[in-house]
């Protein structure tokens, strides 16, 4: 932890504050993620674990408290301008065009246009050079065995649009990637290969904020572990050093957390 | 104690078999091909249905049908419509509809012919001003849906009626005859010049119509717009995340819809010559059914904008055909009515495999 503190969080948020009417979403919550780590956020259903992702990434506005990226304080109103500021979020519900092929929901609304008068002028599209670029970084995750980079999102599995997914954060979240549970719709072996392919982007360097209600697979994969309760962060552990049940001790409040632990 | 996360999965980490992300094409028979054709070219069953009509009409018709002029009056038929089929077809795109298509037309078309005749302004000028109504019309209408989240069947039956109405205040109900346009202001018939290739007979507006088809049509498919149109009727909250401005692009919709309708007005002075606030009623009704049959799907996302064309066509080879055969016209409905219905069937069939 002494370590920990020294470093400085790559993404930090303080005293978030979100209320929906009368509910409080977020009450001065804090958050700290450190560079090159998995952090998992864990909580129970309401506990307001959407709401600080979404405060983080730029879906919602927090009514209180900041928000900082490598030191700075930062501002995002809106999806866009988390991601234009490198952070990527892997939405549950993907979202992602299921008409639409694998290059054009990897380039959705960042589309290449062709250099000189066809792409300036007539605004057209450099399909090949997105293609190549969406195969190359599919590849660079192994999910090459996707055979047709144009084939409709619909018609790939789930894992494999999770794939796509994950491919389309990395190849574009320079700074931080936010995967909300990246494994709650899959089965037992397509999710084994969605958590190969998050420690294969965590060794490329880029931090990771996990949502995830599984707890073997959060134990598995997160080097600390952000437990959420009553729209505030109750503790953070660690993985090596807590059971299973006592994260969920934790977090249904059946356990209070001692002192030792990083308490918020 | 992490080693407590067991090892159920253990069989799987070690034992499994790569195939996970592999796409599995199980044997596709014959059915399934044609399935997944359809998927990737959904113009192709219009296609395929208007070139069946036409020789089926040119067996039972001979040369009186199946002849340069016969075809190509029926692309002078379907011009009008066609052209607010284009309009209608970005729309439907993006999962909405457009009601006010028929109105916002005859509005533009008595702004151009009122603008000229009452005020004397140049027609050049009153064009502009047409196409400019028009265009206002479509962002009124995207405005709502858009930015004041309205469904678009409602906000556009509203504006329908509304200009509609407007129309017929503003025109007071006076139509603007075919022989003052040609003598004081030739250019507000311009779609209706006509030029011959061998028997073939083209107008301005039937060029305009499947040059506006092509233009469109280059558009949706090599353009980020184009990209974001379908994005947004596909899953609209999907597209927003992504980073797709959807109100922009709703609106642009619109927008677009409204000028292209505006276009159709000033093509519509060509087709009948003069300027009446009482025409095109029913260009609403006939685009839909023109965007049906052309396999643009209702529900948003998917279809090609080459599709509107074909089932303008269609329904075009058909009242033509029925005619020459000297069947009732209420035959053209009712055929038109079971092709829109076998349109919607395949269109969902069709979403069926690709899940």
């Amino acid at each position: 932890m002494s370590i920990e503190q020294k470093r400085e969080p790559i993404l930090k948020g303080r005293n978030l504050v979100k209320r929906y009417g009368k509910v409080v979403a977020l009450d001065h919550c804090d958050f700290d993620l450190y560079p090159g780590e998995i952090l998992a956020v864990i909580g129970d259903n309401g506990a307001g674990k959407s709401t600080l992702i979404k405060a983080l990434s730029g879906a919602v506005i927090p009514d209180e408290g900041e928000v900082y990226l490598e030191g700075k304080q930062v501002h995002f109103h809106s999806p866009n301008d988390a991601r234009h500021a490198g952070i990527e979020t892997v939405y549950q519900t993907l979202a992602m065009s299921p008409a639409l092929s694998i290059t054009d929901n990897m380039f959705m609304g960042r589309e290449l246009r062709k250099p000189g008068f066809r792409g300036k002028w007539l605004r057209q599209l450099d399909r090949a050079g997105m293609e190549k670029f969406a195969r190359d970084k599919l590849n660079d995750l192994g999910l090459m065995t996707i055979q047709n980079i144009n084939q409709a999102v619909e018609t790939l599995s789930g894992g494999q649009r999770q794939g796509v997914a994950v491919a389309r954060a990395a190849a574009f979240g320079s700074k931080v990637i936010i995967l909300d549970e990246p494994t709650a719709a899959l089965g037992v072996k397509e999710s084994r290969r969605v958590l190969e392919l998050i420690l294969d982007v965590k060794s490329r360097g880029i931090p990771i904020i996990l949502i995830s209600h599984n707890m073997p697979h959060v134990f598995e994969l997160a080097d600390r572990v952000h437990v959420h309760r009553l729209g505030q962060r109750l503790c953070v552990i660690d993985p090596k050093n807590h059971s299973m049940s006592d994260a969920v001790a934790f977090m249904t409040g059946a356990k209070e957390p001692e002192t030792e632990f990083e308490a918020a | 104690m992490p080693t407590d996360t067991d090892h159920y999965e253990s069989s799987v980490r070690e034992r499994r078999a790569e195939t996970v992300a592999e796409f599995k094409s199980h044997k596709a028979g014959p059915l399934q091909r044609v399935q997944h054709a359809l998927h990737v070219t959904p113009a192709l069953v219009p296609l395929i249905v208007l070139l069946v009509s036409i020789i089926v009409f040119g067996l039972l018709l001979g040369s009186r049908f199946f002849s340069p002029f016969a075809l190509t009056l029926i692309l002078q038929q379907v011009q009008i419509v066609g052209i607010v089929a284009a309009a209608q077809s970005l729309v439907i795109l993006t999962a909405g509809i457009d009601l006010s298509v028929g109105a916002i037309m005859v509005l533009s078309s008595v702004v151009m012919g009122q603008f000229t005749f009452r005020y004397g302004i140049p027609a050049p000028v009153a064009v502009a001003c047409g196409l400019a109504v028009g265009t206002a019309c479509g962002f009124v209408n995207g405005w709502l849906v858009s930015v004041m989240r309205l469904p678009p069947f409602i906000v556009t039956l509203g504006s329908w009626q509304i200009f509609l109405a407007t129309n017929y205040l503003y025109s007071a109900n006076e139509t603007i005859r075919a022989q003052e346009i040609e003598a004081a202001a030739p250019i507000l018939q311009l779609f209706g010049a006509k030029f011959q290739i061998g028997g073939a007979v083209f107008t301005v507006g039937v060029v305009f119509m499947i040059a506006l088809i092509v233009v469109l049509g280059w558009t949706l498919r090599q353009t980020a717009w184009g990209r974001h149109v379908y994005a947004v009727g596909d899953d609209a909250e999907a597209a927003q995340l992504s980073g797709v401005n959807v109100k922009r692009t709703l609106i642009s919709v619109y927008m677009l819809s409204g000028l292209i309708c505006a276009f159709a007005g000033w093509a519509l002075i060509g087709r009948i010559g003069s300027v009446s606030p009482t025409s095109g009623y029913d260009a609403n009704i006939e685009s839909i059914t023109a965007v049906v049959i052309g396999g643009i799907s209702l529900f948003g996302g998917r279809g090609s904008i080459m599709g509107s064309l074909f089932g303008a066509l269609i329904v075009g080879v058909f009242s033509l055909g029925l005619r020459l055969l000297g069947a009732d016209a209420q035959w053209t409905y009712f055929f038109i009515g079971v092709l829109i219905i076998a349109a919607v069937a395949v269109d969902q069939w069709i979403r069926k495999v690709s899940a």
